[in-house]
């Protein structure tokens, strides 16, 4: 690969007690690419992206972000953390706040910005995903859709150099899963790079640059979706593949 | 009847010494809730360190205040500690009784409601660089004691309540000065009177807590 890598992590092991949920796991991201990241539940996958901004400590291995040795002591993390973008499968916004609130908090307590102009990037965050007009609402008057758009603005309120996604869709209503993957698909085109971990095979088929396919702690296999979803070369990646495209 | 439990004249005669006792319960009460409260937190966040160094025994203080009994702390202390050469007085005593007493009650009621409120909004939150403190402080926090109004405000009420005690240990809050009156006129009217204030004075605390409970179950429905 020509272009450096802005996530270059390396040999990564998690121990949780006696079980041994990453083997091993090498990942180099390129900047501006779009890595999808699949797999049967439990292979460690989540974990993986949950490492790459420590929200997981990894018991061994090394991981730079944008050039930040994440794993070094020395590094102030909710530094880097601001950009590093994360968006959950159960959205995780602030119930006791506003839409333009959940956006602006770290603005405000992280980066320092003075109401005001945490206020107009806010907005201008919310605008970015279709919600100029929900700013003022609560969460629980908004849709799941709309609750996991605001939780895109406040991660890319930060703009982070890169976002980081956990199956950002399981938790919505078929049909309200259209309007993420809109904002997802913006946000690509905007040259943000992502590493998603989902289910969407659709999306992966047409968006990503890459699938990477992992499976009880390793990953087995990666390339283009195309190669990936029609000529897997390892039997569990079809076998997987195989389940998946049955639903 | 109304000449022995409600008598106007002795009404008029305690009135100062009943009054000067409620501005003492009011005093005390302002001193020990916050104290309480203060030391509930502390304790409640201690309780977030899982560390078993910090769990066990923080879990040994909390079920021993528990289960002591205020008032016998109260005495201990008041009784005992003059032979520890420290004679701190009624006053300090009821304040250091009710702050490990009632701070063990609150704990456990904010550590509820810290714990009601879902891990992922505080990994959202260090997700965009908020420290652990600002993610108590801006997420955690504001909710948990929300969650927890109706048990918080419930609790202090005891407390109030409880400040009553003070006089086994003589300091002259209002159960204290009443009894003072009584003893002085040989009338209960004043143990009437301080009863009729505690009940005017907690009645809408008790009422608002009713509301709060209320809203709470319409909010679960």
């Amino acid at each position: 690969m020509a272009t450096p890598s802005i996530v270059d992590a390396r040999a990564i092991h998690k121990h949780f007690g006696a079980l041994h949920v990453l083997k091993g796991v090498d990942l180099k991201v390129a900047e501006r690419e779009l890595v999808f990241v699949i797999g049967p539940s439990g292979s460690g996958k989540s974990t993986l992206l949950r490492c790459l901004n420590r929200l997981e400590e990894p018991s061994s291995g090394s991981i730079v972000v944008d050039g930040i040795d994440m794993l070094d002591p020395r590094t102030d993390i909710n530094h880097a953390r601001q950009r590093i973008g994360m968006v959950f499968q159960s959205f995780n916004l602030y119930p006791h706040m506003t839409a333009l609130g959940n956006v602006t908090l770290a603005l405000r307590k992280v980066a320092g910005k003075s109401r005001a102009e945490a206020d107009r990037l806010g907005r201008a965050a919310l605008e970015r995903v279709g919600l100029a007009d929900r700013s003022e609402h609560t969460p629980g008057q908004l849709s799941g859709g709309q609750q996991q758009r605001v939780a895109i603005a406040r991660s890319i309120a930060l703009e982070p150099r890169v976002m980081l996604f956990d199956e950002p869709t399981s938790a919505l209503d078929p049909e309200l899963v259209g309007s993420v993957l809109e904002v997802m698909r913006s946000l690509r085109m905007s040259g943000m790079t992502m590493i998603v971990v989902s289910h969407e095979m659709g999306f992966a088929r047409n968006a990503a640059d890459r699938v990477v396919f992992m499976d009880d702690g390793l990953i087995v296999e990666q390339g283009a979706p195309a190669e990936i979803f029609e000529h897997p070369a390892h039997d569990r990646t079809r076998a997987f593949i195989g389940q998946i495209q049955r639903h | 009847m109304i000449q022995t439990f409600f008598n106007f004249d002795i009404i008029v005669a305690s009135w100062p010494i009943v009054m000067a006792g409620l501005l003492n319960t009011v005093l005390l009460s302002l001193i020990v809730v916050p104290l309480g409260l203060f030391g509930g937190l502390l304790l409640a966040l201690l309780a977030s360190i899982r560390h078993p160094l910090v769990r066990w025994p923080l879990m040994a203080w909390v079920d021993f205040f528990r289960a002591f009994p205020p008032l016998v702390l109260l005495i201990l202390l008041f009784a005992g500690l003059p032979f520890a050469g420290l004679d701190l007085g009624g006053f300090a005593c009821v304040a250091i009784a009710f702050f490990l007493n009632t701070g063990a009650y609150y704990g456990e009621i904010f550590r509820a409601g810290i714990e009601s409120i879902p891990t992922g909004q505080v990994e959202a939150a260090r997700s965009t660089g908020l420290n652990r403190l600002q993610a108590l402080g801006y997420i955690v926090l504001p909710q948990a004691v929300r969650n927890v109004m109706p048990d918080l405000l419930s609790n202090t009420l005891e407390v109030v309540k409880l400040t009553s005690l003070g006089s086994v240990v003589a300091v002259p809050e209002l159960l204290y000065q009443a009894r003072q009156a009584q003893s002085l006129t040989y009338n209960p009217t004043p143990i009437v009177v301080a009863a009729i204030i505690y009940f005017l004075m907690l009645w809408p605390l008790v009422r608002l807590l009713s509301r709060l409970e209320n809203r709470a179950l319409a909010g679960r429905r």
